[in-house]
């Protein structure tokens, strides 16, 4: 598909070929995820979280849809039918310890897979478009997971989407008539559990098209690798199956292990327990925060606390947005012409601070917006626009890079050896 | 142009930013009392398991039941518990019988209508029934206990943090008010003080006393700290009715994934073979 080299489509068996000339859906398949898709062969366990996203999101619309056959989304019952689910359903407690932890779990690989896509350069040029669909995956994640944190009607539901909700306010003119329509209502209530209710079960939806698309835009230049090089020859591939395969359901293992001990041992450590108290629109908890993944966003949100011409409310939700808007740009802040980090020892080294800000604004987003965090949240915050807004352009374009490998195959057979042949790279028998 | 445009709204960013943090702060009052807080005990659940890590243990069932009598005797005249229904109790062991025993004999009957005249009623629990709310509504809730609301205690060791050592010590950790808490800040009648409560004025009164339910025979002395342990672990196992199954599941689930994992591995080092990376 995307290198000449790739191995062609050639069924053996009789039916396989009357279905390939009839509806090519195996040949589809051999190319995307099969033997015809070459990879690059020094590709390490963090291109695993690729395929371990599309795991997560599949888990996630299974569970979903179950338990959408008995969640009943309205304000009087819904609460009570989670604990249905609970206590009631055959294997319920499952299918919602599974969903909710699989979304702390679904963001936690997204994120290893966005900052393996920074430290590589994945991003740039020919991978922007993949980079830039998944940007939109990203926004569309952080709707749906919000949306469904409000499903079960908890105090933590209620007045997270209260807060939430209330930030479009801030826009000049048209912000509350904005908000009164986001709710159906002039407060969260009935209308708004609904709405969000079939929004939540569209958009996982709307992402898997959006998967669709991006793996389509990622088969034309191929995966990008730690090099950060290009493929310049068949040494310089595997191809998809059986090695990356293989490679690809040892790391599904791992993480499923990983998820299972959240899941049947520590269920609601990644929760709230104000969540396990019905919502209470007269009943403010002390501290409202949202999930754990939406920590650092908040931290900046909450760091303007100050009018500066425009209203401090303004100023946090513009930012919160530009946060990750700022995302979609990337691959043209960045003027390097070498992708990986690891020939560029300036930017590894930021790349490390932004890790440690990234960390720091995500403990400030869960703390009460109390001395000192958010005085640590503003710097913090300062530090987040900083790096991609100015510094990486900066540094990008008067960095020297460290030599390059001439190719990925000499990268990792090293130059002595002659460039082994082809045959290296078929299918194991 | 996208680059200098990204400097440009970064260095507004930055700035306002700047001002932010460097902006003076009001000094902020810390509150007195913030001190006399405590985090609660920390008991050894059964459920902790032999290695403290919550792997193995389960209910002991006969605690449970003891916690039940407490439940029944002294926190259901105010306390609800009404996402439990009376046939969930043969769960902690009760037999049958006994259930509908103890539905029957409740001491708040269920509402229901009059079939002839199609008045409200009221007419004895059974099995199937949850455990009747004690009050009709929050008003009457609310009229009866010095306008304090008695919260339903079906999901409490969930809906607070540490939760289960939350409601051990809560209840067994009323105290004198200490001589140095601000003098403005005690709590008057009806309240009282209580370290492990958030604002340590609970509307309850110290609900136990030594003796006050008699265990049968065999059982430990009800001491307060003892009696607080068991309705405690009551109460999670009301909240977590699924606990030991979940980590029944859980072990037979990661002992497959073990296996899938190690076969897995071994593939791949298998198909991996000689193949430099």
């Amino acid at each position: 598909m995307s290198f000449p080299w790739a191995n062609h489509y050639q069924p053996k068996n009789p039916f396989m070929q009357w279905l390939d000339s009839r509806l090519p859906l195996p040949r589809l398949v051999y190319n995307s995820v099969g033997a015809g898709y070459p990879v690059p062969r020094n590709i390490n366990y963090l291109w695993n979280f690729g395929v371990l996203s599309g795991l997560a999101l599949l888990i996630q619309i299974v569970t979903g849809i179950v338990l959408a056959m008995h969640f009943g989304a309205n304000t009087l019952v819904a609460f009570d039918s989670v604990e249905h689910i609970m206590r009631d359903v055959n294997y319920g407690w499952l299918l919602r310890y599974a969903h909710a932890n699989g979304a702390s779990f679904f963001f936690i690989v997204v994120y290893i897979h966005i900052f393996r896509g920074l430290y590589y350069g994945s991003y740039k040029a020919p991978r922007e478009l993949v980079w830039m669909l998944g940007v939109v995956i990203l926004l569309l994640m952080m709707a749906t997971g919000f949306m469904g944190y409000v499903l079960p009607w908890g105090q933590m539901s209620f007045w997270g989407a209260t807060v939430i909700t209330n930030l479009f306010s801030a826009i000049p003119v048209v912000g509350d008539s904005i908000v009164t329509l986001l709710l159906g209502g002039f407060a969260v209530d009935n209308a708004t559990l609904n709405r969000f209710f079939s929004l939540h079960y569209l958009l996982p939806f709307v992402i898997a098209g959006v998967v669709i698309l991006k793996i389509w835009s990622l088969h034309i230049p191929g995966s990008n690798n730690p090099t950060g090089i290009d493929v310049k020859g068949p040494a310089d591939t595997l191809p998809f199956h059986p090695y990356f395969t293989a490679k690809d359901l040892f790391g599904a293992c791992v993480y499923l292990i990983i998820f299972s001990v959240f899941v049947f041992f520590l269920p609601n450590y990644l929760g709230h327990p104000d969540n396990y108290i019905p919502a209470n629109p007269i009943s403010t908890p002390a501290h409202i925060v949202p999930e754990w993944y939406f920590w650092p966003f908040y931290a900046i949100l909450r760091a303007f606390t100050i009018d500066f011409i425009l209203p401090a409310k303004l100023w946090g939700v513009l930012a919160m947005f530009a946060a990750i808007l700022l995302l979609f740009f990337l691959p043209w802040l960045d003027g390097s012409n070498v992708k990986s980090n690891r020939f560029k020892p300036v930017s590894k080294q930021l790349f490390w601070v932004l890790m440690l800000d990234l960390l720091i604004l995500g403990i400030c987003g869960g703390k009460p917006a109390e001395e000192p965090w958010v005085r640590i949240s503003q710097i913090a915050s300062m530090y987040y626009f900083a790096h991609f807004l100015i510094i990486l352009p900066i540094v990008s374009r008067i960095e020297r890079p460290l030599p390059l490998p001439n190719s990925i195959a000499e990268a990792v057979l090293g130059k002595s050896e002659p460039a082994p042949a082809t045959a290296a790279a078929q299918p194991a028998e | 142009m996208v680059r200098l445009f990204g400097i440009a709204i970064g260095a507004v960013f930055c700035v306002v930013l700047l001002f932010a943090a460097l902006a003076p702060r009001e000094a902020t009052e810390v509150d007195p009392t913030l001190a006399f807080h405590e985090h609660p005990k920390q008991v050894h659940w059964s459920w902790d398991g032999p290695i403290g890590l919550g792997v193995f243990g389960g209910y002991d069932r006969v605690q449970l039941q003891r916690g039940f009598q407490v439940y029944k005797e002294v926190c259901s005249s105010c306390h609800s518990l009404n996402r439990i229904a009376f046939r969930n109790l043969t769960e902690i062991g009760f037999s049958e019988p006994e259930v509908k025993a103890i539905a029957k004999n409740w001491a708040v009957e269920v509402p229901t209508i009059n079939s002839e005249t199609g008045e409200a009623a009221t007419r004895p629990a059974i099995a199937s029934d949850r455990i009747p709310l004690v009050y009709a509504n929050e008003i009457a809730a609310r009229a009866a206990n010095n306008n304090a609301l008695p919260p339903d205690l079906s999901l409490i060791t969930k809906a607070r943090h540490d939760g289960s050592n939350y409601v051990y010590s809560l209840i067994s950790g009323y105290a004198d008010v200490p001589a140095n808490f601000p003098a403005d800040r005690r709590p008057e009648a009806p309240l009282h003080y209580n370290p492990y409560f958030h604002s340590l004025a609970i509307a309850m009164a110290p609900p136990l006393s030594a003796g006050q339910v008699t265990y049968a025979e065999g059982q430990p002395e009800p001491t307060v700290d003892q009696m607080a342990q068991d309705v405690a672990a009551f109460l999670t196992w009301a909240a977590e009715p699924k606990m030991e199954s979940r980590k029944r599941a859980g072990l037979g689930v990661l002992a497959f994934l073990l296996i899938l994992t190690t076969l897995a591995y071994l593939s791949y080092r298998r198909v991996w073979a000689g193949i430099k990376h």
